[in-house]
């Protein structure tokens, strides 16, 4: 079964700028991954050829084992854009109807389009209109329009920017619910604390090259042990396996302590530490 | 429905829709309203012909001037209604991020840009024919004449719309929404100006400004078809009528040649591939 996007020397260039300079990237199937990387990095970019929307200057981009933009690619892909509007003219379901037809998924008909409206949170406002919806609402409809015909590939740009907390918790529950379903995703967001919590995989690009790629867990590492004492809690930055002796050391000098937390950094510290690494 | 019918009936629906289009509803029937004015009264002031008139139709002549003159209108109006319809298809549409949702669908973007074209050229062409129709209409209750050859006329405006429909959509490729607006406004100005050169050129025998009008004709091919229009207004008109017809109001008209059809047709044909050929290759 081959990978649900696969890139491998991905090359682009606008002019003299070089926005993508061999990246390779692959998301397997039923897999979450996270695309990190400062603005300027190269991962709307990548994102777009996935999509069929940019044309690469060298190298290959395929969905599904199909060339990216390709007929079967458009047929298993679904797609939010970072900056998307749709006509404010139309009613949110008629967005929605509009895109089943292109999707050929009529058969799914109002079911299809109230289930996912309500999994948006927007089942009530199906007959609103698009210029009357706040920047969140259209937001929710975009991601309910990405899910239309049930894309075996759904890549996400920013899905979150304009969403409040309550609205990126709903699209958090919605990512695990798709994963559940074998769906596969290539999440791109700025939120790293939203990506640690979701993504199976998390790949970091600067620069228009991958800097650091694997799972959340394996991109941050142990930077020390906090105790808790009777004086409060301390950290000491030392290694696990140095923790008995510290604890043994702290109890002979009469301290009590009441907890042991060995401290991992964050996926934000390990992404800085990437990014910095690479420039 | 297939992707080119559900990408066509959507262009159609936003056509009912937009606020815009309910202002040319209003003035479109604001200028009716006011032919129907100066027709009544063209006609009125004629009165009717003593045996002591020339051997010229007045009524002929009143009606083909003003007819004419409410084609040029139809033109420039169905003009406006086609670049209106087409002018951020594509690039407008891109920078806005309305295209991009779209074109990733299975359909894909030569459906896409032919299902557009065909909807906005729908429009425009039933915008250009029901105009003229209504005009002739008017024209007909008013003075009680229609033109020698009622239907061809139409359809010649309605093909007129459709080039300029085409235009407006390969420059939507290129050029930006405002950029593209006022680059096929002033095509239409300069084919229009084109065709005037031409008619000079004829009056005048200068072969130069003939084949300024002539060029023109060639690579902006509404302008022929809308003097091919004017002319099929009065071309069975003979006599001394026929000729003043030709000489004054209707001078520059020129019957349309056996390769006009076909030209128009070709010329649709080749700037909407090269519009596809363009938007297929172009980042979004």
């Amino acid at each position: 079964m081959p990978d649900a996007f696969a890139a491998e020397g991905l090359e682009k260039r606008y002019g003299r700028v070089l926005a993508l300079d061999g990246v390779s990237l692959r998301v397997g199937e039923g897999e979450l991954v996270g695309l990190l990387g400062p603005n300027g990095a190269g991962k709307s970019t990548l994102v777009k050829i996935g999509c069929g929307l940019v044309r690469p200057s060298g190298g290959r981009a395929e969905v599904f084992g199909a060339p990216a933009g390709s007929l079967p690619a458009r047929r298993a892909l679904g797609y939010l854009a970072e900056l998307f509007r749709f006509p404010g003219w139309l009613r949110a379901d008629e967005v929605m109807r509009l895109h089943q037809g292109l999707v050929g998924s009529e058969g799914g008909g109002a079911a299809e389009r109230g289930s996912l409206l309500e999994l948006v949170g927007l089942a009530d406002v199906g007959d609103r209109k698009v210029d009357q919806m706040s920047k969140g609402m259209q937001q929710r409809l975009g991601i309910a329009q990405a899910m239309i015909g049930a894309p075996r590939f759904l890549v996400l740009d920013e899905p979150t920017s304009a969403l409040d907390p309550a609205g990126r918790r709903t699209v958090r529950a919605l990512l695990e619910e798709l994963r559940g379903r074998g769906v596969s995703v290539l999440l791109n967001s700025h939120l790293l604390s939203e990506v640690e919590l979701v993504c199976d995989r998390v790949v970091i690009i600067t620069r228009g090259r991958v800097v650091a790629e694997g799972r959340p867990d394996e991109l941050t590492h142990a930077s020390g042990v906090e105790v808790e004492t009777d004086a409060g809690g301390r950290r000491y930055d030392i290694g696990r396996d140095e923790v008995p002796d510290l604890v043994a050391r702290l109890v002979a000098d009469g301290e009590r302590i009441y907890g042991v937390h060995v401290v991992r950094s964050t996926l934000e510290e390990a992404y800085l530490e990437a990014v910095e690494g690479a420039e | 429905m297939t992707g080119f019918g559900v990408i066509a009936a959507a262009t159609l629906r936003e056509c009912t829709r937009r606020r815009v289009f309910g202002v040319i509803v209003v003035l479109t029937v604001l200028f009716l309203g006011l032919y129907s004015l100066g027709t009544a009264t063209a006609f009125d002031h004629l009165g009717p012909p003593s045996p002591g008139d020339s051997n010229v139709d007045v009524t002929v002549l009143a009606g083909a001037t003003l007819l004419g003159l409410a084609m040029f209108a139809t033109l420039f109006l169905s003009t406006v209604v086609a670049v209106f319809l087409t002018f951020n298809v594509l690039r407008g549409d891109a920078e806005q991020g309305l295209l991009q949702p779209m074109v990733v669908r299975p359909p894909g973007r030569v459906v896409f840009l032919a299902a557009r074209f065909a909807a906005a050229a729908a429009v425009a062409a039933g915008y250009a024919a029901s105009v003229y129709a209504a005009s002739a209409v008017i024209t007909w209750l008013a003075g009680g004449w229609w033109p020698d050859q009622v239907l061809l006329p139409g359809l010649e405006l309605a093909a007129a719309a459709v080039v300029v429909t085409a235009v407006s959509l390969a420059g939507s490729v290129y050029l930006s929404t405002v950029a593209n607006g006022i680059a096929v406004l002033m095509l239409f100005g300069a084919g229009l100006v084109g065709g005037l050169l031409g008619q000079i050129g004829d009056a005048i025998h200068s072969d130069t400004l003939s084949s300024i009008g002539t060029i023109t004709s060639w690579a902006l091919p509404f302008d022929a078809l809308y003097q091919a229009a004017l002319h099929a207004l009065t071309g069975e008109t003979s006599g001394i009528t026929g000729v003043i017809v030709h000489l004054g109001p209707l001078g520059g008209a020129q019957p349309a040649g056996p390769l006009l059809a076909p030209w128009v047709a070709g010329y649709i044909g080749v700037v909407m591939c090269l519009a596809g050929a363009a938007f297929v290759r172009r980042d979004l």
